[in-house]
């Protein structure tokens, strides 16, 4: 079977970002692999161990993304692609998407993407979808259960009312959520073999696409709206200050 | 100004985001015209009227029982005709799934999760925040139609006029799917978080009373578990009184206190209830930020200098095991329960 799984390079989650000079600054907190794609390469790696094949990490970004892939590779990629194109700078959720299903088609075969749940920069868990539909593949998002069984794929998937079964044929894209389980570390082995990897580095060119021309236009990147509270400590014993705080918060009209 | 809203619903059963959109759309001074696909989607359609739609364009067949993005998408994709300006549907998981496809199909964009929506001459210009809300982002599509989803309880509910009709357009959808629903499994019961007025959470804080001691036969792990589900217990108490969901913390989902699907933060949910109350948490930065755009919140802690007092509007210094029980007394007397 033939597994691609997309990842991409952000600021560690516990950063604390900040706005500065009209950009998102994130201080000398180091760029990570989007925690959420972990579980992505996760499931594929459990694919290919269950049905054999190989897993293709792929991502787009600068230079320093190849960091992302590596750290895919040692958690067990058989091999990466570095797509890195100075006209990719700025992109949209569809243009990437569309950088990607073009990566996809070049890899040619390829029976499943592997997407994690959303990037924790941008929070729009769009790209996998749109991937599918640039693609023609079935989109299953959000999986939290992943089967393979007599040439079809069976997923778990949380909806917003329950869970769903859903089943579809390869070539497929799947997301997937926290709750499939939690990511391998990298072994030794594997550090050291991704150290060494030489990892292809792709471009427009290479592709055979023209850079996708984003839609959507940032007009301003803002601090969140300030939260001026002054915490009022409830003091007493433990009766006191338990009737005292139903009184506040009866006062506050939010039951 | 035409904007469509998709009223996302499961058997009928519609998300209040839903109306909340068609109140935006309609606060824009928009034409607002609502997407409603299923079987047997009449009391939705009336509702949607009820709720402020214009007009409803309706399709109601077999091939829309389930949802599956594919075949809404392609549904709705096909009406591309009436060229609306922008389409609004709510930030849940198939209204975002749905926005992607529909971006790819009308060759525009997604303006996802927003929190405001303001009119610059005639094209929308949203907030939406992003790093799971430490920054907002100020951006709009320069294509059309604008495809904005919007966050729920981020935009009041409109109020409906009962009786109220208005025209229904029948579409005829488009069957071809790629994927098949084998079925549901409902909810485990209780308040869904990203719905909820009020919030009850809890976290490592929660598996701490010393004064417990757990049955013979234990191992250490095992005893912290029943400790903390005693714990939860009381902050479940709390949260049945005040008809609350129960939330928790990543730090009490990891330790296999709570199933995941309660957790509050930046790698679980996103709350905003009028009331949020954490008990024991002390309010890691990516705590704070699945909860900060709370109305009121309350902080339990033993810990005063524990960081979720700097956003609490009140807080008890103190043991929680001594502190909920009275609380949730004390809320049973005043609320008459």
């Amino acid at each position: 079977m033939k597994i691609v799984a997309c990842v991409k390079q952000v600021p560690d989650t516990a950063a604390k970002v900040a706005v500065d000079n009209g950009k998102v600054a994130w201080g000398d907190a180091p760029l990570v692999i989007n925690p959420w794609d972990e579980y992505a390469v996760e499931a594929a790696l459990q694919m290919k161990e269950a049905q054999g094949g190989t897993v293709t990490a792929v991502t787009i970004g600068g230079p320093s993304s190849a960091d992302a892939l590596k750290h895919a590779l040692a958690m067990g990629c058989d091999d990466a692609v570095h797509i890195n194109d100075p006209a990719l700078a700025v992109l949209d959720t569809q243009a990437a998407a569309r950088v990607l299903a073009a990566a996809v088609k070049k890899i040619d075969g390829v029976d499943l993407v592997f997407f994690g749940k959303e990037a924790v920069d941008g929070n729009s868990g769009l790209v996998a979808s749109q991937a599918a539909r640039l693609l023609g593949f079935a989109s299953l998002t959000l999986a939290s259960v992943v089967k393979f069984d007599n040439g079809a794929l069976r997923v778990e998937r949380a909806t917003d009312d329950g869970r769903q079964v859903v089943t579809a044929k390869p070539p497929a894209v799947l997301s997937i959520a926290k709750d499939y389980g939690d990511p391998r570390y990298p072994s030794f082995m594997g550090i050291r073999k991704a150290s060494k990897a030489v990892i292809p580095t792709w471009t427009l060119a290479d592709l055979g696409i023209a850079a996708p021309v984003p839609v959507i236009s940032t007009l301003e990147i803002l601090n969140p709206p300030s939260r001026e509270v002054n915490c009022e400590i409830i003091a007493g014993t433990p009766g006191e200050a338990a009737e005292n705080l139903v009184e506040k918060i009866l006062e506050e009209k939010v039951l | 100004m035409n904007i469509w809203v998709y009223i996302d619903h499961f058997k009928g059963s519609v998300l209040p985001i839903s109306w909340e959109a068609v109140g935006v759309a309609k606060s824009l001074g928009a034409t607002v015209t609502g997407l409603v696909l299923g079987t047997g989607v009449d009391s939705v359609t009336q509702q949607a009227f009820e709720y402020g739609a214009d007009a409803v364009l309706m399709s109601d067949d077999p091939a829309l029982t389930d949802f599956r993005a594919e075949v809404f998408a392609s549904t709705i994709s096909s009406m591309e005709a009436e060229s609306p300006d922008a389409i609004f549907l709510p930030t849940s998981m198939r209204g975002r799934e749905l926005a992607a496809l529909l971006a790819i199909d009308l060759k525009t964009g997604v303006l996802v999760d927003v929190t405001s929506v303001e009119l610059s001459g005639d094209m929308l210009v949203v907030t939406r925040p992003i790093y799971s809300g430490k920054i907002f982002q100020k951006e709009t599509c320069t294509s059309k139609p604008q495809i904005v989803t919007l966050r729920g309880r981020a935009f009041p509910k409109p109020t409906p006029t009962a009786g109220k009709t208005g025209e229904v357009k029948k579409v005829a959808a488009k069957p071809e799917a790629i994927t098949n629903v084998e079925g549901y499994t409902a909810s485990e019961g209780g308040v869904s978080l990203t719905d909820a007025g009020v919030i009850v959470s809890g976290g490592r804080g929660v598996s701490n009373n010393p004064s417990l001691q757990p049955p013979a036969g234990l191992d250490e792990k095992a005893a912290e578990i029943w400790r903390a589900q005693q714990g939860f217990r009381l902050v479940g108490d709390l949260a049945s009184v005040l008809g609350a969901a129960m939330g928790a913390s990543r730090a009490a989902v990891d330790a296999g206190y709570v199933p995941y699907s309660h957790q509050v933060g930046q790698t679980g949910k996103v709350v905003s209830p009028d009331l949020y109350i954490a008990c024991g948490i002390s309010g890691a930065i990516q705590h704070l930020a699945g909860m900060r755009t709370s109305k009121v919140i309350v902080a339990i802690n033993k810990d005063a200098d524990a960081p979720i007092f700097k956003l609490a509007r009140y807080g008890v210094v103190g043991d929680l095991f001594v502190i909920l029980p009275e609380l949730t007394e004390a809320f049973k007397k005043k609320l008459g329960k």
